[in-house]
């Protein structure tokens, strides 16, 4: 099959961007996108032009690096996928797929469609952890957690920092990626001795990098690639509200 | 120069905690006035670096990701390996150390190996500790599976992600002390050469992805944890940076690079499909706790699936032939991976594959599913279903897998003592990038286990008796040795640049790929070995001139970053088919094909080869191999039997 790419180029942080459309026959549907973003990079590279840069890794769904907004969804049109596990069996011959970088303003574009991201680290930074030092940690089984708890914390911790959430969302928020963190470790009992500075932290963090407020619509929950649910949001926001409480 | 591994005196449950006691210490307020670079993030780098941080020593960690957390690490699925016998199924440290010696095929360090067993259970408190979400029983308490080349259930996992969630356990250690300001990173740095200075290791050459500058950067010790080459065979299930440039570049520095030719192909992964195709996906050992692998016994059968006309659903019990569970009635699926992987090529090679191309093999639940229902086989395996349905379009829980090995990872890496200290004072190596515990052959688990051993346990404490010895200056980066090391990268890069030629990176690497593949993959021998070592040496000098690289180098050029990584790629891989070449013996991954047993295993040469082959790097001329003779006083070397 065939099909026509309208892509954003932008050189780098500083220079404005536009799109250019390119048009890559000989597509198989078992291709995923990104083989096909290689193929046509091959061809522009031969033709003494500029590749598209994007950010990619492991190209199984896990690192988090690969993320781009395809026909107006942050990674493209199926659900529970990173961009990388988006397969061409996806499209149809002749479709017209636009391709854009993630957009927020706490995300800016370094060239193409590679963004910086490194406010999600900043956040954990501020908080996203628990303290313990290597060597200083008891007996593993000494602590049992039940199932469903163990199982509802490893269901946030899943997020693969990909940032999607962000793009889906019309305020910026990162609500749903700071929330994974804080309900992953405020359901576990290693967890409890930081659960009221963590949040407060995290929340801190998260508003100084330039992140909107969550409106709770939803759009995050169903782009992230992982399927984080909206639940951790409303976790995080009992979190939040208990250690303001806890404070005052 | 005599190799010495600086293995403790005594026996050898004792060896670790008496080196530990004889070992030099920083007291506590010198600390902040070293300075150690860590050059990786994976699980042994950011583990390093946190444990580091945590002691109080002033830490600086790369990285060529834009976060720590994106390393290759993260990709690991099926589980991390712990004596911690909580099924009394009668586990201990002796039975892992003696699996590990003996899945190695008696090509591992002993000791190490022990210490390996020993901290293992350290590790899976410390990651609970974090807050690691390590799968559990309904009473709470952890759960475990079977991996390969064991007979007892002892690894922990956390569904199929099992390397994201301990990496995420480092990265949150990390991000802590980075809170605290014992630990400074920088992302979008790629190492590009190593600095010596009087014979030590003081620091290191970075390029800044983004901006294209180049930096000098000097410590006290650098340690380098930059993972494993599996890519230089182009199609591998790593990611698809990762890449020997690091430790390459220190080999060149004088660091010793041991055992490169012993690579893992790894059984289970999705076969390839096309020509476009830009890496392959695993599909975790653990599945072969409940799949089970077969061929049509017949060829018409076999031939028939290929062109589509039967499916295996079509293939009645009796015309299916297991063949793991023939040939390896005591293991059965749970076999090592490189017998699993020489079993499914032979039945390919022999016709009985079941994909288009022939090489293909399948991975099937239908009785496990039968036994145990579709939850209890989406509780354990759903995301890696999900994940091969993605890539596939096939549904597994219908219609079984189709499998074929691919190469998953590295056994060989840069030499290191029992200090994981390399070849050259103050360079430190961790994780896959050294030549490591696993002798000729890796049990599934095991990296996971030996990257945090290294990082959490073994590094923070070795490295103080060498930093106990030296003064607390800091180290100027205007030396000439700075200087030269900085310039030396600016003019490769544009050396690069300037070919334009007619081939892009990953046409010159895929043909690279193939060659390293079709010789120095799953069987080699000393025609093929020989062969390619001309191949490789006409590749590389295609390379420099008909290269051709897109844009400049102050900019965000991944064409770039590919090239120099190809570069190194294309003088390690005549290194491998050297050591390949030399080793006349079968051992574990290294599988020549004129030493094998009367039933087609590897057949090892304990006489002549129980050693590890070190390589001194000498410009144009040969490297010089030395060897590490290896001593097996605890686990007596037999033939290796999984019937
Ligand atoms: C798909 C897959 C599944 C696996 N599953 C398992 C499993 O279930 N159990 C198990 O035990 N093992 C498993 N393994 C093996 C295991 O994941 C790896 O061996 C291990 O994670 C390697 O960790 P590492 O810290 O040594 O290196 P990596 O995780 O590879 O990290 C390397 C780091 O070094 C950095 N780096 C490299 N070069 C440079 C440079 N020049 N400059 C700057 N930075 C650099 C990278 O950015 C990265 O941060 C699996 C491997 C694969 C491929
Ligand atoms: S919550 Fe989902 S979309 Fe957001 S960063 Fe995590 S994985 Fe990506
Ligand atoms: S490339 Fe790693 S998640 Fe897509």
């Amino acid at each position: 099959m065939k099909v026509h790419l309208k892509i954003w180029r932008q050189k780098n942080q500083q220079e404005k961007g536009h799109f250019e459309t390119y048009t890559v026959d000989e597509v198989n549907e078992h291709m995923s996108f990104l083989e096909l973003l290689d193929v046509l990079n091959e061809r522009l590279i031969k033709e003494g032009k500029d590749p598209v840069a994007f950010s990619h890794d492991c190209r199984e769904g896990i690192c988090g690096s690969c993320g781009m907004v395809i026909n107006g969804r942050p990674h493209g049109p199926d659900s529970l996928i990173a961009t990388c596990q988006l397969h061409m069996r996806q499209f149809r011959d002749g479709d017209t797929i636009v391709v854009e970088p993630f957009r927020a303003k706490a995300f800016p574009v370094l060239k193409d469609l590679v963004v910086d991201r490194s406010a999600l680290d900043r956040i954990l930074q501020a908080g996203g952890y628990i303290t313990v030092n290597t060597g200083s940690a008891p007996e593993a089984n000494s602590i049992p957690i039940p199932k469903k708890i163990a199982e509802e914390a490893f269901s946030a911790a899943t997020c693969i920092g990909c940032g999607a959430c962000v793009a889906a969302c019309k305020n910026s928020s990162a609500m749903l990626f700071v929330a994974a963190k804080v309900s992953h470790l405020a359901l576990l009992p290693q967890g409890q001795a930081e659960r009221t500075e963590r949040v407060k932290k995290m929340v801190k963090a998260m508003d100084k990098e330039g992140f909107g407020a969550c409106s709770n619509t939803g759009a995050c929950e169903a782009e992230c690639p992982k399927g984080i649910s909206l639940r951790h949001i409303a976790r995080m926001n009992r979190e939040y509200l208990r250690a303001t409480f806890i404070a005052e | 120069m005599k190799l010495d591994a600086k293995i403790p005196e005594g026996p050898i449950q004792n060896k670790w905690k008496k080196h530990k006691a004889n070992l030099k210490l920083v007291n506590p307020a010198n600390k902040r006035k070293y300075e150690i670079i860590v050059v990786g993030t994976g699980l042994a780098g950011a583990s390093a670096a946190a444990s580091l941080g945590e002691l109080g020593y002033r830490v600086k960690v790369f990285t060529y990701h834009d976060s720590p957390r994106r390393a290759h690490s993260i990709a690991a699925q099926g589980g991390i390996n712990a004596a911690k016998n909580y099924h009394n199924d009668n586990d201990s440290v002796g039975r892992l150390f003696y699996d590990t010696i003996k899945g190695g095929d008696y090509r591992a360090r002993e000791a190490n190996v022990y210490r390996l067993a020993e901290l293992s259970v350290q590790i899976i408190d410390q990651a609970v500790a974090q807050g690691v979400p390590f799968a559990r029983e309904y009473g709470g308490l952890l759960d475990n599976r079977s991996f390969g080349g064991a007979q007892v259930a002892r690894t922990f996992y956390a569904a199929g992600q099992t390397g994201q969630q301990l990496l995420l356990g480092a990265y949150s250690a990390l991000n802590r002390q980075v809170a605290e300001k014992t630990v400074s990173v920088f992302t979008r740095r790629e190492m590009l050469d190593l600095v010596v200075v009087d014979g030590r290791a003081r620091g290191i050459i970075v390029r800044n992805l983004v901006t294209g500058e180049f930096e000098r950067h000097s410590a006290h010790a650098v340690v380098l944890a930059t993972g494993g080459y599996g890519n230089v065979y182009y199609l591998s299930t790593n990611a698809k940076h990762s890449n020997v440039t690091a430790i390459w570049r220190a080999y060149k520095r004088g660091a010793f690079f041991a055992n490169p030719c012993f690579t893992q192909i790894h059984p289970t992964c999705i076969p390839q499909s096309g020509s476009y195709q830009s890496k392959l996906t695993l599909m975790s050992e653990s599945l072969r706790n409940d799949g089970r692998v077969w061929v049509p016994k017949s060829r018409e059968v076999a031939e028939k699936i290929r062109r589509g006309e039967l499916t295996a659903n079509d293939v009645s019990e009796s015309e299916r032939d297991y063949f793991l569970e023939r040939r390896y009635p005591a293991f059965g699926n749970l076999v090592p991976r490189d017998v699993a992987s020489r079993a499914a090529k032979e039945r390919c090679d022999a016709g009985y594959g079941i994909v288009p191309t022939g090489l293909g093999v399948f991975l099937d639940f239908r009785d496990a599913i039968e036994r145990l229902g579709k939850e209890v086989i989406r509780e354990r395996y759903g995301n890696l279903f999900q994940m091969y349905e993605k890539i596939t379009g096939e549904n597994p829980y219908e219609t079984p897998m189709k499998i074929y090995p691919a190469v998953h990872y590295t056994m060989g890496g840069l030499w290191v003592d029992y200090n994981l200290m390399s070849t050259i004072p103050g360079l430190y190596v961790i994780g896959e990038a050294n030549f490591s515990d696993h002798g000729a052959n890796r049990l599934g688990a095991s990296a996971l286990m030996q990257g945090l051993a290294d990082g959490y346990f073994i590094l923070p404490v070795t490295i103080g008796d060498y930093l106990a010895t030296l003064p607390f200056d800091k180290i100027s980066t205007d030396l000439a040795e700075f200087k030269d090391a900085e310039q030396k990268c600016i003019q490769n890069t544009e050396r690069l640049i300037s070919i334009q030629g007619n081939k892009t990176v990953d046409e010159l690497h895929r043909e690279l790929g193939k060659i390293v593949w079709d010789y120095i993959g799953m069987s080699r021998n000393r025609e093929g070995l020989i062969l390619a070592r001309e191949k490789i040496r006409n590749l590389r000098e295609e390379f420099y001139r008909n290269l051709r690289i897109p844009g400049g180098r102050h900019e965000i050029n991944e064409q770039l970053e590919r090239a120099g990584r190809v570069q190194d790629f294309l003088e390690l891989a005549e290194l491998m088919a050297l050591d390949a070449l030399h080793r006349e013996e079968s051992c574990g991954g290294h599988f020549r094909e004129e030493y094998q047993t009367e039933d087609g295993e590897a057949k090892r040469n304990d006489e002549l080869f129980s050693y590890v082959a070190a390589y001194e790097f000498r410009g144009e001329e040969e490297p010089t191999l030395h060897k590490e003779m290896l001593h097996f006083e605890y686990v007596k070397p037999t033939q290796r039997s999984y019937k």
